[in-house]
């Protein structure tokens, strides 16, 4: 079964090595699981996130990351990609004059072995039978990448993407960021729509009402860089209530 | 005077001859050992200039011409006062001006010369023909060793030829307009061409007749320190219609090649002529080149150019706009590479009421190539109701890639409507994590970015082109990175 297993991972900027942003985190999906990382700004979700996919202006300063026992570390981002990692950004980058059809038909082309050529009937039948699974236009997939692209239409390109790429594990930073309550649940939705046995997925949020409709497997407590606290949905309810100065309390009174 | 030996260059063919792959940046990069019959000899003087005549046995009225062009060529400065300096490399006197296996283009592929005809077969020429062109015009250094127009276009009337041929038999016609549109003292290129041009397309239709298919002509260049110097004049007749594109490419070679061209197109009442030129030199040649249509009354000429390779291409595709409601339009693509400049823009001579032009123009600057982007419109004060739309858009690859834009329009008189837009922009490192965390290799994600910003204009190309340009484009890009 399909594992990613992040071991006591430490990653800093890529030119300040000298101060960590992600400081010792060890967590394991499995395919079918659903984690949930949630913390306060500024705790090292997003960078774990993106130091996992290869980000260039990220360094690993500690620790490793294993895709079903391998390490990825030495791996380019492309080829991190095409391994089965999937990484939904909170802030995903316009392609001017690309269309979305283009784009992934590009994508999977490069997963095919050289002098292979994707065929595009079965591309099209594809795509439109994940666009209808998760009730997206027609139109949609003509329009340049992300290009003028409101909030909720962006987070919809990333599921859609998600659906035709079939990772063995998305990584899915702030995916709730700058929705309303009805693009919230139009991405939920999707998310739940993909979610099954040949998925992990690595939710990243700041709040708990994305949960409300994403229900996970575990959820985690990340602060200053580290997972302090890990549960099951509960968690996140509990978190909802008493507001994350419960955790810093918690850690204060237990390093007292 | 005998022909320098040539050298086979077999290290390529096994990229080269890839089927599959189709086009293939290195496609060009290949030589055959050919024996040139005629040959001038390295060098320019009036002596050059009289062989080319002689041996193409011209009227004495051409001789002429190309004499006073010479004197003309000889007497011009170099334009480095605007242009680059790089155009001080060029050796004039190692340049051999003239060289042809023979002075009679085929009518059919199997009587061409067989060293010369599996260049055109190794370049997918042949094929093309078959699959979509009215008639190919296939030119091997300074003559055409092919020229054929499918029957059902001749019998319509329309005439192509290369213009060696066509003075010879419709001198008439050619005399007519010859040098008209681009006078030989326009630049020092146009006055060197003029002084032995050889080979390039002549084309006429007939009034009313619409060349459903495109002509095409494909020049080559073979020879070390040679200098290609077609001439092309197109008439489209009132009411007619035709496409005409050419191709080009030339072998890389440790010395400097020159392909310095004049292209003449005249559209009357009513005629729409369309050029579609993509070249892919290779990255020693310097392609300097004039190119001017003149639009009648209600006339339409568009000029689409997309140059790719060479080492300093300076070409500006121009109309002037003679008769009422006249229109221009360039749209143009260029792509410069480490080491490469690309000088290029339009022009739009507004010289009738309610005339318009229409320029979009994008360059892509990778690593240290540069391009450059120069723009001229002219509508003089008595004019009235003439419009001009400019767009250029400059997209940078690298931080030491570079680009200039230099526009000079000039509107006299509050009768009219010009509009410009100028853009520049990166392609970004978050675009490309991006791309690459979808699975695209670092050069797959900036072709594709490369190929997004040219894509609304690559729309507009024939498909068989735009497929081209998408691949060579592909090429180029997957040489510029890790």
């Amino acid at each position: 079964m399909p594992t990613l297993e992040i071991r006591d991972l430490r990653v800093a900027l890529a030119d300040s090595q000298d101060k960590p942003i992600v400081n010792g985190v060890t967590l394991t999906i499995r395919s079918g699981e659903v984690h949930a990382i949630m913390g306060p700004n500024g705790t090292g979700k997003s960078t774990l996130s993106k130091a996992v996919a290869g980000h260039p202006d990220y360094a690993i300063t500690g620790g490793d990351i294993l895709l079903d026992g391998r390490s990825i570390l030495e791996m380019e981002p492309d080829e991190r990609a095409r391994a089965g990692l999937f990484l939904a950004f909170q802030y995903p980058s316009e392609i001017p004059g690309v269309s979305i059809a283009n784009f992934l038909r590009a994508a999977l082309q490069a997963r095919l072995p050289e002098g292979e050529d994707l065929d595009a009937t079965a591309y099209y039948k594809r795509l439109y039978s994940k666009m209808d699974l998760l009730k997206i236009d027609r139109k949609f997939t003509s329009r340049a990448v992300n290009e003028g692209f409101s909030g909720g239409e962006k987070k919809r390109c990333e599921i859609l993407q998600l659906a035709m790429l079939e990772p063995a594990f998305a990584l899915m930073d702030e995916t709730d960021s700058g929705l309303d309550i009805d693009a919230l649940k139009i991405v939920a939705e999707g998310v739940n729509q993909l979610r099954g046995p040949k998925l992990g997925v690595l939710l990243i949020t700041h709040y708990q009402r994305l949960l409300n409709h994403i229900i996970p497997d575990h959820v985690h407590v990340m602060y200053d860089g580290r997972i302090v606290k890990s549960g099951d949905k509960h968690l996140a309810l509990e978190l909802e209530a008493k507001g994350y100065d419960w955790i810093k309390q918690e850690l204060a009174a237990a390093s007292a | 005077m005998q022909p320098l030996p040539q050298t086979d260059t077999p290290a390529t063919a096994a990229t080269d001859e890839n089927p599959t792959l189709g086009i293939d940046q290195s496609l060009g990069n290949f030589t055959y050992d050919v024996k040139y019959d005629y040959d001038a000899g390295s060098g320019l003087g009036e002596h050059t200039v009289r062989y080319i005549s002689d041996v193409k046995k011209e009227a004495p009225w051409l001789l002429d011409f190309r004499l006073h062009a010479l004197k003309t060529f000889l007497s011009k400065p170099l334009p480095t006062h605007w242009a680059t300096k790089d155009l001080e490399n060029i050796n004039f006197d190692k340049i051999r001006y003239y060289l042809a296996q023979g002075q009679k283009p085929k009518r059919t592929w199997d009587e061409v010369p067989a060293d010369i005809k599996k260049t055109f077969e190794r370049l997918g020429i042949p094929e093309q023909e078959r699959k979509f062109l009215a008639g190919v015009e296939a030119q091997f250094d300074s003559e055409a060793a092919y020229s054929n127009i499918k029957e059902i276009v001749a019998r319509q009337g329309v005439i192509f030829m290369n213009s060696t041929e066509a003075l010879r038999e419709h001198p008439a016609l050619f005399k007519k307009w010859f040098g008209k549109v681009i006078p030989t003292g326009d630049n020092k290129f146009s006055a060197l061409n003029s002084a032995v041009f050889s080979g390039g397309s002549f084309i006429y239709v007939p009034p009313g007749v619409k060349v459903a298919q495109p002509l095409q002509a494909y020049f080559r260049i073979n020879a070390e320190n040679f200098g290609q110097f077609e001439r092309t004049l197109i008439i489209c007749d009132e009411g007619s219609e035709v496409t005409y594109m050419e191709g080009c490419t030339a072998p890389k070679f440790s010395t400097s090649t020159l392909h310095s061209a004049v292209v003449e197109l005249v559209a009357c009442k009513g005629a729409k002529i369309q050029y579609i030129t993509v070249q892919n030199w290779a990255p020693n040649v310097y392609n300097l080149v004039t190119k001017r249509g003149l639009a009648l009354e209600d006339a339409e000429i568009k000029w689409i150019d997309c140059n790719i390779g060479s080492r300093l291409t300076m070409k500006y595709p121009g109309v002037v706009l003679k008769g009422r409601k006249a229109r221009g339009e360039v749209i143009s693509i260029a792509l410069a590479n480490d080491g490469q400049h690309q000088d290029t823009g339009a022009k739009m001579i507004h010289a009738a009421d309610e005339t318009t032009s229409t320029i979009v123009s994008k360059s892509i600057s990778v690593g240290q190539g540069r391009a450059t982007y120069r723009g001229q419109v002219h509508i003089p004060k008595h004019l009235k109701g003439c419009k001009n739309n400019t767009e250029c858009d400059a997209l940078l690859i690298n931080t030491n890639s570079r680009t200039d834009t230099y526009p000079a329009i000039t509107v006299r008189g509050d009768k009219h409507a010009t509009q410009h837009e100028a853009s520049v922009s990166k392609v970004s490192e978050d675009m490309i994590f991006y791309m690459r965390q979808r699975g695209l290799t670092e050069a797959q994600a900036m072709s594709l970015a490369v190929n997004g910003f040219i894509n609304d204009l690559a729309s507009q190309f024939p498909m068989e082109y735009s497929v081209e340009l998408k691949r060579l484009i592909e090429l180029e890009m997957e040489g510029s990175v890790g």
